[in-house]
């Protein structure tokens, strides 16, 4: 009995008065430093898709299809700019939401479902608060990264001609996060992987990729088109018209 | 052979289509949307940005009826990758599903075809649906392009059988994210939305090498009336890798539940 | 290579290897028509690639194996068109129904459908699933998907059945369920063969048995004179508490036939256990609890190999 005793003289050295106290105080941060152990894991295709895809992307779409557009539009450009500084920044904040996409969906119906780890914090002392904020904040710190990537690879294309630019980054950030707590919410109603998130992909993310003004200003659709850039999400338009006015910005002071 | 082939693949398609009745319909039809709504984004909206390009004849075609063939392509590719890698990991890894049908008479071939037959039988419904939005579009002007649905079909069955080779040798999730990652950048280069000639020579070259770009080329050809020897190229291009895909997988199955 | 009819497993010196490691070393054994034939061992010891090489999925590297009358190399297929498999870990398909589970596995055996669908009937209805039989497989308890596996390895109406640890991880009710099954399909004639670690389950159940460690076949007989042979009629067990066994089974020399000190326990062999433990309370030693019973398989594989079953 006394070698029992002696574990618990071990940890009550670090407790306050109350057991709690700590994981009242920092539980988010706990769960945020559990997501970003679970994320090292594949931390190497983190960083490499970070890198591999806006170069393909822009190299692809900005420069590639980019060189027929501009020779096509002439000196106007598309609202007033190379395709490739059109489309740059949207691609960007396209970036946010997909990685605010993957980190917010399966890993959050898997804490509950599969590795049922939220189980296991709320055992320890940790509210679903606090569950939610840690995830939100560990999403925060991977679309951070994206992004910042993403923004020296377009400076590295030509593609953001003002210092203002960065300012696309804060822009992307609360975009990702702000979708992300979107999905958080389905994912955390999800009882069984019925294929739910493949539709979400399919009739709400791709969409909302496609016809928010990403790729081409909503007025080239025809009109009996249009209606798929308004009933895209709000959410998506604004995002990716903020990166617009960050552009506008951008050009203006250049 | 009698080892690994009882000559029962169909009954490995029986299940495929009875797992199909319990999951939920909109799921299946969604499949159909997503190139769709990339031909109205790219062909119509982008469409007027770009003008017209030049088709494989050299006439000016529009860009949506360029991109079509691409996207037809491109849809049975994606819809086989994943059918034959994503599905079949869980089955193989977690479900232990091939271990309870490699105990009955089943062989390994069987499993294989079985279930690259079902891939086929989707991809199938999802081609002559996409088709048939081109045609209502315009945007086949050859007659030959109703050739284009056995193309897609020839397309997805290369692209099965190497995939669930490659599947049958990956062991953690972590791996399956390679297959992303070179299928993205294969969509966007290979001759999808522009022309390869604004490549420099050696990148050309590289181009032609990809599995993708002989498919959109064989598609594209039919849809825009470029009826030569060239198919016989594409066409060879994946029969060998249907051929190297079931000898691969047949041998790694046996390998791996019969060991 | 004529054999009698009756024999329906034939080994000798069956052996496998996977790379540098032997699993199974130079086994030899028979199966009769009809009986329920147990390989008992540990973990590790070679029960499940032995299984895996009746069960004709697995290629042995050296021997002879014959099942039916068939060598397993050459009619791979055709021998497993007469068996059944219950595998160790389940391998139910979780995408379709209960029924659909059993029909579909028919498919694959090449039966038709007016076979299976009233065989696939009369299979739930055998293992108490009708309730269950349009429900999907992931609402089924540990017992019910075990019952169900058992089903669909009946669906082509075996000649033998393989069991590969069949009871692992139920609770003592599912197990009771199950093995009353098992002994319903031994009296309609069917083979079994049954892998097992629990001795109550190989006593219960089996016939005759081989007692297998490291890939060797240990002894080989009936529960009972593995029993008679092997060890005592009775067993004392003893616990003073973890650090005191070792020091105060010193005292109790003399006691028994022989004294197996394990990490928790002493265990006294003989035939007089209430007697002896009395006298050993009578020298003033304090046992923390007691237990006489009778000897076990447990017992039996002991002395084999000094080591316990389940590690």
């Amino acid at each position: 009995m006394s070698g029992q005793a002696s574990v618990h003289a071990g940890a009550s050295a670090y407790f306050g008065q109350r057991r709690s106290a700590k994981s009242i105080a920092f539980g988010t941060w706990y769960v945020t430093e559990h997501r970003l152990r679970t994320m090292r894991a594949y931390l190497s295709s983190i960083v490499t898709v970070s890198v591999f895809n806006p170069v393909i992307y822009l190299f692809a779409l900005g420069v590639g299809i980019g060189s027929y557009i501009d020779a096509n539009s002439g000196a106007q450009g598309v609202e007033g700019v190379r395709y490739l500084i059109f489309v740059g920044p949207a691609l960007l904040v396209s970036a946010a939401l997909t990685t605010a996409f993957e980190e917010c969906s399966y890993p959050v119906m898997g804490g509950f479902k599969w590795t049922r780890e939220f189980w296991a914090m709320n055992a320890a002392p940790i509210n679903g608060r606090q569950v939610v904020n840690g995830i939100l904040l560990a999403t925060g710190f991977r679309i951070v990264f994206t992004v910042s990537v993403f923004w020296c690879c377009l400076a590295a294309f030509g593609a953001s001609p003002s210092g203002y630019g960065i300012l696309a980054i804060p822009a992307a950030i609360l975009s990702g996060l702000a979708f992300g707590t979107v999905i958080m919410a389905v994912a955390s109603r999800l009882e069984e992987d019925d294929g739910w998130f493949p539709i979400i992909n399919r009739l709400i993310i791709t969409p909302m990729f496609l016809f928010s003004g990403t790729f081409f200003p909503l007025d080239q659709l025809p009109i009996w088109l249009r209606w798929l850039g308004w009933i895209s999400p709000p959410l998506a338009r604004h995002a990716i018209g903020t990166r617009s006015r960050v552009r506008y910005v951008g050009t203006a002071l250049a | 052979m009698r080892q690994i082939y009882a000559g029962r693949p169909h009954t490995v398609v029986l299940r495929a289509l009875y797992a199909l009745k319990t999951s939920a319909w909109f799921i299946v039809v969604s499949g159909f949307f997503e190139p769709v709504f990339y031909l109205l984004a790219f062909g119509l909206g982008l469409g007027t940005l770009v003008g017209s390009v030049t088709g494989p004849l050299g006439q000016p075609v529009s860009y949506a009826a360029f991109i079509a063939p691409a996207l037809l392509a491109t849809s049975a590719m994606n819809g086989a990758i994943y059918d034959s890698t994503w599905n079949v990991f869980f089955k193989m890894r977690f479900a232990r599903l091939y271990e309870g049908m490699i105990a009955t008479s089943l062989g390994t071939l069987d499993i294989a075809l079985g279930e690259i037959m079902y891939a086929l039988l989707r991809g199938l419904v999802y081609a002559l649906a996409f088709m048939a939005v081109m045609l209502s579009l315009g945007l086949v002007p050859s007659v030959w392009g109703i050739l284009a649905v056995p193309a897609a079909l020839l397309i997805a069955f290369g692209f099965s059988a190497c995939g669930m080779a490659l599947t049958s040798y990956m062991t953690t999730f972590q791996q399956m994210d390679w297959i992303n990652f070179f299928m993205l950048p294969m969509f966007l280069f290979s001759a999808t939305f522009y022309p390869i000639t604004v490549y420099p020579e050696y990148i050309r070259w590289i181009i032609k090498l990809f599995p993708l770009w002989h498919g959109i080329e064989l598609i594209r050809g039919l849809t825009l009336g470029q009826f030569d020897v060239s198919i016989l190229w594409h066409v060879l291009y994946f029969v060998v890798m249907i051929a190297v895909g079931l000898i691969a997988t047949t041998r790694r199955l046996t390998n791996l539940f019969m060991k | 290579m004529e054999k009698p009819i009756d024999i329906v497993i034939h080994a000798r010196g069956l052996t496998k290897d996977f790379g540098q490691l032997r699993a199974v070393d130079s086994v030899d054994f028979e199966v009769r028509k009809g009986e329920a034939f147990g390989l008992l061992g540990p973990n590790g010891a070679g029960k499940s690639t032995t299984m895996r090489m009746i069960a004709s999925v697995s290629k042995r590297t050296g021997g002879e194996l014959s099942i039916l009358g068939l060598d397993p190399n050459e009619y791979g297929p055709d021998i497993r068109g007469h068996l059944g498999v219950v595998p160790q870990q389940d391998n139910l398909d979780l995408e379709i129904k209960v029924r659909e589970n059993l029909i579909v596995y028919g498919r694959y055996f090449g039966l038709p459908m007016k076979f299976l669908r009233p065989k696939a009937d009369e299979l739930i209805e055998f293992v108490q699933l009708t309730e269950k039989a349009k429900a999907k497989v992931d609402t089924l308890s540990g017992g019910m998907k075990r019952r169900l596996t058992i089903a669909r390895a009946l669906i082509n109406e075996p000649d033998i059945l393989l069991l590969d640890e069949p009871t692992t991880g139920l609770d003592p009710q599912a197990r009771h369920v199950l093995w009353d099954r098992l002994f319903r399909l031994k009296e309609s004639g069917v083979t079994l063969v049954i892998t097992t670690h629990y001795m109550d389950e190989a006593e219960q159940l089996c016939d005759r048995l081989i007692v297998m460690d490291k890939g060797r076949i240990m002894a080989a007989g009936t529960p009972a004179s593995l029993i008679q042979e092997f060890s005592s009629r009775e067993v004392v067990e003893l616990r003073f508490g973890s650090d005191k066994n070792a020091r105060l089974a010193e005292q109790l020399r003399g006691f028994g036939e022989r004294i197996e000190v394990l990490p928790d326990r002493i265990l006294i062999y003989t035939d007089t256990g209430e007697e002896d433990l009395a006298r050993i309370v009578e020298r003033g030693l304090r046992p923390v609890t007691s237990l006489v019973r009778r000897s076990s398989l447990e017992d039996v594989f002991l002395r084999l190999t000094g080591r316990s079953l389940i590690e």
